[in-house]
This record gives C-alpha cells, structure tokens and sequence, in this order.
C-alpha cells in the first residue's frame, strides 16, 4: 500500500501539473507559439516521430562515441599517473584547467581543426573533452585508494610493482571508476547537445539541431517535443548506468 | 607463579630483534628507546596505553618502517613473516580462497598449489566452507578467522598481531585466542602480540612486557609461568589473577611515573 502510493504520487503530481497546464493555456487562449498546450506538443511529437527518434538517436551514439574516447584517454592517463607522481604533478594542473574551461569557448578551435566538414568529429571531440574528468578524477582517486595496510601486506610480501598495480590498486578502483562513468555519462549527452549548438552546422542532425531549426520557424510545440524526447533520454541513460553501477558494485564485493 | 623476567639460560634462537630503537614521527617521537629480544617459539605480549608505541614497534619487526635510531635484526626471510591487522583487511573485491592464496601467489607459488594451501589453511581456522564468499559474506569473527588463515599459509616463522581482538566479542575473541596457541603449538613460531587489555596479554603470551605512555620504553616485563595453550580454568586461577594485577599495577606505575 505505502509502496504503491510512493510510486503513484509522482505519476499522479505530472499529470495534475500536464492538466493545469492544459486547462491555463485553453481559457486563456495563449498563442501557441509561445507557449503550446500539452495537447499540441503530443501531436507535434506524433508528427515528427520519426525524424525526432532518428536525432535523438544521432545524439545518443555521438554521446557514446565521446564516452568511449573520454574513458579510454582518461584511463590511460590516469594510469601512467598513477605510476609516478612526477607526472601527476605535471598533468593535473592542465587537466584542471580543461576542466574548468567552459566548452563553448572551446568549440570554435575544435571546429577547425576536426574541419568544417566533419561537425560529428567536433561534436564527439567536445563532449569527450566533458566526459574526461570525471573519469580522470575517479581513476587517480580509486588508484590509491586501497587500504592502507593492504599497501603494507603487499610489502611485506615483497610484492613487485606490476602485482601491486594488477591485484591491490586496479581493483581497488573499481568503484570510483563505476561512479566515474555514470557521472561522466551524463555529461556526454548534455556536452554532446551543448556542443551541437555551437558545432552543429545541419551537417551533425542531433536533437540541438532538431531545436535550433523549430525555434527558428517558431514551432514552439516541436521543441517541446524535442525537449520531451531529451529529458527522457537522459533519464533512461542515467537509469542504465545506474543499474550498471549497482550490478557491478554487487558483483564486486558479493553483496 | 609469576616472577619478574629471568631469561632462561636454555640458549633459543633469536628471531628478531630491536636494539635501543627509537622512531621519531613529524610530530614528535613516537617510541623508545626501546629494546626486545625474540626468541623462536615464545609469544611475546606488548601492553600499553593507546599510543606507545606498540603497533609502530610491530612494524619495525615486520620491516615495514625503518627506526631513526637504533638497530632492527630479523632472522626470519621474506615470506617468513606474517602480520594479522586490527581489522581483517581482506581484499573485498576477492574471494575467502583468494584472499588466503594471496601471499602464496605473490611469492610466485603456482596458481593451483596455492589454492590448494590456501583451502587447507582456511579449513585449519575452521572456515571451510567460505572458499568462495567475498568479505561482506563474511561476520567479523569470520573476517579475523580468514585473516589469520592469510597469515599462517606461508608457514611464518614469526607472526605479529596488532591488536587481532579489538573489533570482536568475548566469545569470538575467546574462540580466536585459542585458533592461536592451537597454530603456535603446531608450528611454533615467535609471536608478538599488541594489545592494551591486560588479561588478553596474560592470557595469551609467555612474556608481557608492559610499555610507558609514548613515546615508549620498557616499563616492566614479566613471564607467565603456565602451559600453553591454557588449561581449563586458567582464567580463574590465581597464577592468572595475580599476573593480572602485577602488569596492571606496572601498566598504573607507568603512567603516573
């Protein structure tokens, strides 16, 4: 009983939100390019269905791409520093500050160099550039975080560095990895759709584009709808990581 | 009978020593001088206050720290060894057999052989069974159980235990405490035990040597004139209860010297 009113009262609270909305919009006869009934932005979902699905699904593997590339770059990286201080202290204050770059200021100069005629490259090279620190920062964290007398064990036992790296600190860095991407997951979407406004050129047809091209023609309703099928696909990517990272950490300590 | 320490004239082989050693930390020293001589198949007590000196004393017979002063001698080789932690200190991410095969395969012992030790060594402590749990499967008497299973499968001719009991109840620790004088009578190895429970100390070891509060030296040390492991009752004896009171009153002498 208590469990399925915890899982109704959000259904119930959007749909009392989608009626009033819809009732305001009716009597006040607001025009619908400013701001369309939820009536109208189902229909304009129905419309445009296909061409909708087809960005959204542009977007997410341009998303995945840029993840792939970020993990295995900040992987690498975070590995070799992990090895030696020196370069941990040569690396993190470039990785800090692209970090803290925002990416749109970025973008003009990965537009030229991935060449105008490839916006995809750009888009990807973006919104892995989002991607990295997350994973970067969870990968140096997780590789010394083993427990202190696990260090000192594998010392007494005159562990080599190679036995310590494969058998204490890569698993010891498991968690933060897992957490590392479902973080960095989601940022490759939003920086994959940021990037798309800067980069998008109508040659990389994501949803960004989708929303630039309805703003333009002032169809408030498709961008709703666009809006509509962005949220859900964030949604459903951060629950599948999610639902990764829970699998992953029960197979990981047996629990 | 307990009387105050008369080294026995039986000459023993020395497993490991600490010359006037002292260990200086940033903050300040942290043990010392200090001096102890270990001797194959003895167990050892250290007692004192939190933050004597007793564990930092541990490590620098495990090898694990150098002393800023003073000398360390260990006759034990590596792989001779062994140190049980306060917590067990298992590798969550593996399994029980892993976890106890883990110092046989870093000291390149053959993937198979090493298992096979490993299972035999977790059914000495009574945990057969738990091959293939992961740590968080594990209660804590189990975790302690499996640790000291890790300990004793390289067959160390010194163990060190850094306060094994201090997470556990009685009975699991009365249930370990036994697992211990059962391993040292099979194998007869040197022990050191750290602990600030004075009857565990007495209880456990053939010799206590009581520590003042940090940085520490040696206070007092005492033999405990009883058969190990422990007969029936010998916590109620008054060899026991006496022995108690000698190292508590040195422990209290100690602290307001």
């Amino acid at each position: 009983m208590r469990r399925a009113l915890d899982l109704s009262a959000p259904i119930v609270f959007v749909a009392l939100l989608l009626s009033v909305w819809e009732i305001a919009v009716q009597a006040l006869h607001t025009p619908p390019y400013l701001l369309p009934a939820p009536s109208a932005v189902a229909a304009a979902f129905e419309q445009n269905r296909a061409i909708l699905i087809d960005s959204a699904l542009t977007t997410l593997v341009m998303a995945l791409w840029a993840l792939a590339i970020a993990s295995i770059a900040a992987c690498a990286i975070a590995l070799t520093v992990a090895l030696s201080p020196l370069a941990e202290r040569s690396v993190r204050p470039i990785a800090v500050a692209l970090q803290v770059t925002p990416i749109v200021a970025i973008a003009p100069l990965v537009n030229i160099w991935a060449g105008l005629d490839h916006p995809q490259r750009a888009v990807i090279g973006l919104a892995a550039v989002v991607a990295f620190f997350p994973i970067f920062s969870g990968a140096v964290t997780g590789l010394k975080a083993a427990d202190p007398d696990l260090e000192r064990l594998f010392d007494l036992y005159g562990a080599t560095r190679l036995q310590r790296l494969r058998r204490l600190r890569l698993p010891a860095a498991v968690p933060f990895l897992l957490e590392g991407h479902k973080v960095a997951a989601g940022l490759a979407v939003i920086g994959a759709v940021v990037a798309e406004f800067v980069s998008g050129s109508g040659g990389s047809q994501g949803l960004a584009w989708r929303l630039l091209e309805a703003a333009n023609r002032l169809q408030t309703a498709k961008m709703f709808a666009a809006l509509l099928i962005l949220g859900l696909m964030g949604v459903a990517a951060h629950a599948a990581f999610q639902a990764l990272e829970t699998w992953a950490l029960k197979e990981w300590r047996g629990r | 009978m307990t009387a105050f320490a008369q080294m026995s004239g039986a000459q023993m082989a020395t497993v490991a020593a600490l010359q006037s050693v002292e260990v200086a930390y940033g903050r300040g020293p942290a043990l010392g001088p200090f001096s102890l001589r270990l001797e194959l198949g003895e167990i050892v007590a250290l007692v004192g206050p939190s933050g004597c000196g007793k564990s930092t004393a541990l490590r620098l017979l495990a090898g694990l720290e150098a002393p800023t002063r003073g000398e360390v001698l260990r006759t034990a080789g590596p792989g001779e060894t062994s140190v049980v932690f306060q917590a067990p200190t298992l590798m969550p991410w593996a399994t029980g057999l892993d976890n106890v095969a883990l110092p046989l395969e870093l000291a390149g012992v053959p993937r198979p052989q090493a298992r096979e030790r490993a299972a035999a060594a977790l059914a000495w402590v009574k945990l057969k069974g738990a091959e293939d749990a992961k740590p968080a499967q594990l209660s804590g008497g189990m975790a302690m159980r499996a640790s000291l299973a890790r300990a004793l499968v390289t067959g160390p001719r010194l163990l060190l235990l850094d306060e094994p009991f201090a997470a556990l109840d009685e009975i699991t620790r009365r249930d370990l405490a036994a697992d211990i004088h059962r391993l040292w009578a099979a194998a007869k190895p040197a022990i050191v035990f750290v602990t600030h429970n004075v009857e565990e100390a007495v209880f456990m070891a053939s010799r206590v040597l009581v520590m003042t509060p940090g940085p520490g030296r040696l206070q007092a040390e005492m033999r405990v004139d009883a058969p190990l492991p422990r007969p029936q009752g010998f916590r109620v004896s008054s060899l026991f209860r006496e022995a108690v009171e000698q190292v508590s009153a040195a422990l209290a002498e100690g602290m307001t010297a």
